[in-house]
């Protein structure tokens, strides 16, 4: 189709950020991800003060969500691909980190209950073993990834799903935890498969390290890749897979390899948000984290919060997760409800709560032409 | 009374206008063509008047009554039948299914039975090939096809829209001559065409229409003989 | 010999099971082009369905519904089958007309999510204390479990009894008898040619005086009835009736898609060929490798399927224009 083309002027916007990233490319990852940690510390000290044990605990469960839907975002929103798989990935990285952790601590110390005090030791080694699970993740988005190149659309979407419920399958076969420091130490490798984590029933024990701090620091480092991504010349490659594929091919863009790329990635922020997960304190990771109908939430908050949007998608998020917890009350009609917001929402705003732009954008005067023809 | 009568006709796809207030009409007989170039709006014409693209404003008359904005197979019913760009063939069925659909709006098995004769005597290579995925026929075949199934709805007024598109000129000659035939047998024809001086030889009257608008109308032989319409569509300097 | 023979005989009547269930989600898709997740939730109604209507119809009759000491008549499961199937066929035509219709012109993603949320909705309406309630029940056996033939099959270092059961031969009977139906119904009927013209275009179809909206309201009634009599079967062999929120009806829905992608999504004799391939290699392979990864199986077998042979086994390639 001719008009879906990228235009001259297009070009030109492109070079011009490329020659001011050069400048201040430095201070514009740092002092986000500076701010956004500030935000975390603040949170940390002063939410639960104010709101309590039990919303703090909501408002941890809304960071995980964010880096969750975010990083399905890249997928779903800016390559247009569509996984229904993500919580496999979640539910990889949180089996890898809590098993670091489990059987570090087990190792180290003796035990595995939470060892140190914030920030203390027993804290890092939970940050270290999310990104470690962030790793194995994206290892499996790039094999989940993979087949995007030559399936697409709905065939890619079931390839995902396979993914997560083989995963589910998988960890319920898994061995029993070992809880002695003892036989720990005396344990052969050969133990490891199948790994000790628990079966069917969940990973019980994990150490309980997760916080508002570590929690929005990890939703921070994910916005800002996201959103430095969205705004570089790999990101309009792969807005424009998503509008064209093919006038995208003949413009120059690899295809192949931005599609991998946007999986590993988002794997990769999901891994860690498994590992926050797993580490959250009244949360006993199992096989069905796994399936497909957690996947779904995340879908769905990409979708009402607007594909590519990346503060719509972190709104969605946030009343996506709080919700069910205010419905709480109404337990029978919660989900009624949530179907129902879900179907109405398709058919009077199915372009999501804010579309394709950012919150600040809707403001009047700062928006593009489209968005002020919606006002 | 006009068999067909488009009245200041109006339609956007999205935020582009793509027909700016056409008229036209075709009188009962007649064999009428819309020329012009790429995108200048004929298959949109078509479109909106058999129901597949709704109008902004204006009005289509179909035998004296006001068929815009109905669901296109009630217009199918009143006997205005398209034969759209691209043939529309069904290429997951066979030939012989094609033309059965056709007639899915007619019951009466023996008119339909005469109908379908008659449409394989026009076009014997479609006979040859009945029980073929319409899918594997060449495109000139898909082309008779195309036209032998709308015979078999009985139109009043059969639109055809780029017949002669991505054809062989042998071929080209075979289907306009039929055309003329179909013509002399009373049904009358609104002819779409990029290949003005094909269309130009087989029509009574003509159309030219330029980026959604209208903009000059006569006898065939009159506008194939205007230096405006040889410069710009018959490839005359 | 004994134990392929067994595994051979569930086989059959799972597979007729899910080939079933695989035919409303492969018409869907070949008319609409979306897979249609609130399929699974039609099965679980016609299943539920069957349930209520056994609780009010045998009392009647005289029967105790949870220890009936002797089977109803044969019509009383036939007249069961029935209003399961018309009742989800016009729950079918209620949601496409309501949920999926306005979307025609929508992004597939769109319709996508709306049928996620057509199926959250069905699963907690469900699960309401006055609809059908959130815990398990027991389906009253509608049929003698009579053991049809006894065959003496050799099994290792002796002989082993096969049983072939009512219940079996009638799931595998029932699945045929609607297949050979659809089958005459798409191929050999004026409508199915219709169906099949609407799937391939809908424009075109209309140009053909085909009532566009009609047809594809029509094949979510047959795709949703047939759906019921899955549910109904799924039921006769397995009493033990799961909430309408309960995972395994998500499951049991999932390999039916699968079945229906590894035929050919669009192709209705795919679907049913998909069915019966699923359902061998979950058996055999539950059977003589592990039934622990018996989900494994059939979604390893999926991923190699799109990958070896994207459009399925039965589908056509379609290779995208410009």
């Amino acid at each position: 189709m001719a008009h879906s083309a990228p235009e001259t002027p297009a070009k030109v916007t492109m070079q011009s950020a490329e020659t001011r990233r050069s400048h201040d490319s430095i201070w514009r990852g740092l002092l986000p991800l500076a701010l956004g940690m500030v935000l975390a510390l603040a949170l940390q000290f002063v939410l639960p003060a104010i709101v309590g044990q039990y919303n703090s605990r909501i408002v941890m469960d809304i960071g995980i969500a964010m880096i969750m839907a975010v990083s399905l975002n890249i997928v779903n929103g800016m390559t247009g691909q569509f996984s229904i798989g993500h919580a496999g990935f979640m539910t990889l990285g949180g089996y890898t980190a809590a098993m670091l952790t489990y059987y570090g601590s087990l190792y180290m110390w003796g035990a595995p209950p939470a060892h140190g005090h914030f920030l203390g030791a027993g804290e890092w080694m939970m940050a270290g073993a999310c990104i470690v699970g962030g790793l194995v993740a994206a290892g499996a988005g790039y094999v989940v990834g993979l087949p995007s190149l030559r399936l697409r659309g709905d065939y890619l979407a079931i390839v995902t799903l396979g993914f997560g419920e083989i995963l589910r399958v998988v960890l319920q076969q898994t061995s029993k935890v070992i809880e002695d420091p003892a036989a720990l130490k005396a344990a052969k490798w050969s133990q490891l498969f199948p790994p000790p984590v628990g079966g069917a029933i969940g990973f019980a024990d994990v150490p309980k390290y997760t916080n508002l701090f570590w929690v929005y620091t990890f939703v921070t480092i994910t916005v800002v890749v996201a959103y430095r991504l969205k705004n570089s010349s790999l990101g309009r490659a792969m807005i424009s897979i998503r509008e064209d594929e093919i006038a995208s091919q003949a413009m120059g863009v690899n295809i192949a390899r931005n599609k991998v790329l946007a999986f590993v990635l988002a794997a990769f922020f999901a891994g860690t948000a498994g590992g926050l997960f797993a580490h959250e304190s009244g949360v006993i990771i199992s096989p069905k984290d796994a399936g497909f109908q957690r996947s779904f939430d995340y879908v769905i908050m990409t979708v009402l919060g607007g594909r590519g949007s990346i503060t719509g998608v972190m709104l969605a998020a946030s009343i996506l997760t709080a919700l069910p917890e205010m419905l709480r009350d109404f337990e029978q009609y919660r989900l009624i409800m949530y179907a129902l917001l879900l179907i109405i929402m398709m058919l009077v705003r199915p372009q999501g709560l804010f579309g394709i732009h950012e919150i600040w954008q809707l403001w009047p005067g700062k928006g593009t032409r489209t968005v002020q023809k919606k006002a | 009374m006009s068999l067909l009568s488009v009245n200041d006709l109006w339609v956007s796809y999205g935020a582009i206008q793509a027909l700016r207030g056409i008229s036209l009409r075709v009188e009962p007989g007649e064999i009428v063509t819309l020329i012009g170039g790429n995108g200048a709006g004929k298959s949109t014409t078509l479109r909106t008047i058999s129901g597949l693209l709704q109008p902004r404003s204006g009005e289509i008359q179909f035998q004296g009554q006001a068929i815009q904005g109905r669901a296109p197979h009630h217009i199918v019913t009143s006997g205005l039948i398209q034969v759209p760009e691209g043939r529309g063939i069904f290429a997951n069925l066979t030939v012989d299914e094609n033309l059965q659909l056709g007639a899915f709006t007619r019951s009466d098995r023996v008119a339909i039975r005469k109908d379908r004769e008659r449409a394989l005597e026009l076009f014997p290579r479609v006979r040859e090939r009945l029980k073929q995925l319409a899918g594997t026929l060449s495109g000139g075949e898909q082309q008779m096809l195309a036209i032998a199934r709308a015979l078999l709805a009985r139109p009043k007024l059969l639109m055809l829209d780029e017949p002669s598109l991505g054809l062989a000129p042998q071929i080209v000659q075979t289907i306009f001559q039929v055309i003329r035939e179909i013509n002399r047998e009373g049904t009358t024809i609104l002819l779409v065409e990029q290949n003005a001086s094909m269309a130009l030889q087989v029509a009574h009257r003509a159309y030219v229409i330029e980026v959604g608008e209208m903009i000059m109308d006569g006898p065939a032989a009159e506008l194939a003989a205007s230096d405006e319409v040889r410069k710009a569509y018959l490839g005359a300097h | 010999m004994a134990d392929f023979a067994q595994t051979l005989m569930t086989a059959l009547a799972i597979g007729s099971l899910y080939a079933l269930i695989a035919l409303g989600y492969t018409m869907v898709y070949g008319i609409l082009k979306f897979i249609n997740f609130a399929h699974s939730d039609i099965v679980v109604l016609g299943a539920w369905v069957s349930y209520t209507l056994a609780n009010k119809i045998l009392p009647m009759l005289g029967l105790n519904p949870h220890n009936p000491e002797t089977a109803p008549p044969l019509w009383v499961g036939a007249l069961i089958l029935l209003s399961a199937m018309v009742a989800c066929g016009l729950l079918g035509f209620a949601i496409e007309r309501l949920a999926y219709k306005p979307l025609r012109r929508a992004p597939r993603l769109n319709v996508l999510i709306t049928a996620i949320g057509v199926s959250l909705l069905l699963q907690n309406i469900g699960q309401l204390n006055y609809v059908f309630g959130a815990s398990p029940q027991k389906m009253p056996a509608l049929m003698p479990n009579i053991d049809l033939l006894r065959l003496s099959l050799p099994s290792g270092d002796g002989y082993r009894d096969v049983v072939i059961g009512l219940v079996d031969v009638m799931i595998f009977a029932t699945s045929a008898v609607l297949m050979l139906v659809l089958e005459y119904l798409v191929f050999r009927t004026k409508l199915g040619t219709a169906m099949r013209a609407v799937s391939f275009s809908t424009d075109n179809a209309s140009l053909m005086g085909i009532p566009v909206d009609r047809v594809v309201s029509f094949t979510f009634v047959l795709g949703s009835s047939l759906a019921a009599a899955a549910g109904f079967l799924y039921v006769m062999k397995y009493p033990g009736l799961n909430q309408p929120a309960h995972s395994i009806w998500v499951l049991l829905g999932l390999k039916a898609f699968v079945a229906a992608v590894i035929g050919g999504i669009g192709n209705v004799r795919g679907a049913v060929l998909g069915g019966f391939v699923i359902a061998f290699v979950e058996q055999f392979g539950a059977f003589y490798i592990s039934s622990n990864y018996r989900d494994v199986y059939v979604f390893a077998l999926l991923i190699i399927i799109l990958l070896v042979r994207p459009t399925g086994l039965l589908g056509s390639p379609v290779r995208e224009k410009v």
